[in-house]
């Protein structure tokens, strides 16, 4: 069954949607989304850091993505503000990969790839480490709940129940840049912020508690992936710029309902 | 063996001297408030209670397994989360219904367990955040300014409810206070704090201490007076259970 290339991608997108359900709803509720795109532009650095010195392209994506995690997350809070800190590493990050890049012949082809993604190439062991990535996410914001949303609503209380907000904020950017590492394939660096919060900016006028929030972006992320998937198949579209483009058709068709339903 | 006991304390942001040589204690079931003006570092020292800022220097000791209940100024910005009230009392590990439903009864929260946190009124929040902090179970309550935004009735009923509700938990309060002439009377210790302690004692003692009226003026003895007579007038049964203290309460 996974030798079909569209199976293949189906199983690779609802991956991705999975993990990037739960986070995104953190990056929308803590308003993150400039640190997305900083963690995803870093990911072009580590493709064109991966290609000069030859080692795995998901292993150098993980490594450039959690230094300039680390990095913002430690400079922020001083003169400058944390979205001037983050433009700096996001458009810094990417120049300095495409600079890089530019100097090894023959890899202008593979670059659109990793800008845009490329779901329709992946194969079982990008399965495979899509699929680990996803459930260990999951699995840690699943552990780190209750902390994790103490820390979200007030760094202060969170503390009174035994919770640093700094180790949560760590975990959160550490998460994203997982989930970059194995979404790279899948939407490309470009356009993974829209995965993470499309999906969660769609579920938040549906949900009255947060873990509802979660369950309903994970599942407009599926569907989006099925939308996105088959117009691709049948239109021959870019498959990551569909499944982002079905995931707004989503966003808006979830809105007008609220409208209409007088929400 | 005090609840929470710190020597030494001091606290720098950056260049800034927020708080020099703090050495406190509170024990259990003790009502102590602190009083200072704005930027007298009242605030940082109840996050250095509360663990959330650790001092720059000296020492801050916890009793083993401390429950702290804390009830901040406000959340911040409640409305991209969604949350219900009963999901957000939750977050306080009591999930019982029936451990809740009493505590939501104590507080007038009732009717408000469905709503969202991010559409509540001040007042509102205020108990909610309070009920919260009940809910931990605690040996401490802690209460940053917690009536802030309230008007001058919702923040004497506020201060009436956590007397009420002292009562029965038994628990150690600490209140961070500017709204003097509402809180002093019902405690058992106050400290004037502005950078350093600069007295404490008793409700009457610090009142009539000249640092506490080179702070504040003497404009507050004034309304300080004139709470006592209200506290009276309303609070009669309170007497009974704060009569085994000293200090003077008629005023």
């Amino acid at each position: 069954m996974l030798d079909d290339f569209m199976v293949r991608a189906v199983v690779a997108a609802t991956g991705v949607a999975l993990a990037a359900g739960p986070l995104g709803c953190f990056v929308v509720w803590r308003r993150m989304a400039y640190f997305g795109d900083a963690i995803s532009h870093a990911a072009i650095l580590g493709v064109a850091l991966s290609l000069m010195f030859s080692f795995s392209v998901s292993a150098g994506v993980l490594l450039t993505a959690v230094a300039v995690a680390l990095m913002v997350s430690q400079m922020s809070g001083r003169s400058l503000a944390a979205d001037t800190l983050l433009g700096v590493a996001a458009h810094g990050s990417l120049a300095l990969g495409l600079v890089a890049l530019s100097f090894l012949p023959g890899v202008r082809v593979d670059l659109m790839g990793y800008l845009f993604g490329d779901v329709l190439a992946v194969g079982k062991a990008d399965l495979a480490l899509i699929w680990l990535g996803a459930l260990a996410i999951c699995a840690g914001v699943g552990w780190r709940w209750k902390r994790l949303i103490l820390a979200t609503l007030n760094p202060d209380l969170a503390a009174s129940h035994n919770v640093d907000h700094r180790r949560e904020r760590v975990f959160l950017m550490l998460a994203i840049a997982l989930l970059v590492a194995v979404a790279i394939k899948v939407v490309g660096a470009l356009l993974i912020t829209a995965l993470l919060i499309i999906p969660a900016a769609t579920a938040r006028g549906f949900a009255r508690v947060p873990e509802t929030m979660v369950l309903l972006a994970v599942l407009t992320g599926w569907i989006a992936s099925f939308a996105g998937l088959g117009l691709s198949l049948y239109a021959d579209t870019p498959a990551g710029a569909s499944i982002v483009a079905g995931a707004v058709g989503l966003f808006l068709a979830g809105s007008l309902a609220q409208k209409v339903l007088g929400r | 063996m005090s609840l929470i006991a710190t020597t030494g304390v001091d606290v720098r942001h950056g260049r800034n001297t927020v708080l020099t040589g703090v050495n406190f204690s509170i024990d259990k079931g003790e009502i102590v408030t602190i009083v200072g003006p704005n930027g007298s570092g009242k605030t940082s020292f109840a996050r250095v209670l509360i663990g959330a800022l650790a001092p720059s220097s000296g020492t801050v000791n916890r009793a083993a397994n401390l429950r702290v209940g804390y009830v901040p100024q406000k959340l911040g910005d409640t409305s991209l989360i969604p949350m219900t009230v009963l999901r957000f009392l939750k977050l306080s590990g009591q999930t019982d219904p029936d451990k809740i439903k009493p505590v939501m009864a104590q507080l007038g929260i009732e009717d408000l367990q469905s709503r969202q946190i991010g559409n509540l009124s001040g007042g509102e929040m205020q108990r909610v955040l309070l009920g919260q902090a009940l809910l931990c179970d605690p040996d401490i309550l802690v209460l940053d300014e917690a009536t802030q935004g309230l008007d001058q009735p919702a923040t004497a009923a506020f201060y009436r409810l956590i007397e009420e509700v002292r009562k029965s938990l038994k628990c150690a309060v600490l209140m961070i206070s500017h709204d003097l002439h509402v809180v002093m009377s019902a405690s058992d210790r106050v400290i004037c704090l502005n950078g350093h302690i600069c007295c404490e004692g008793t409700p009457t003692v610090v009142s009539a201490a000249p640092e506490y009226r080179a702070l504040f003026g003497e404009g507050t003895g004034g309304a300080l007076a004139l709470y006592r007579h209200e506290h009276d007038h309303h609070h009669d049964h309170d007497h009974h259970h704060q009569g085994h203290k000293e200090h003077d309460h008629a005023g």
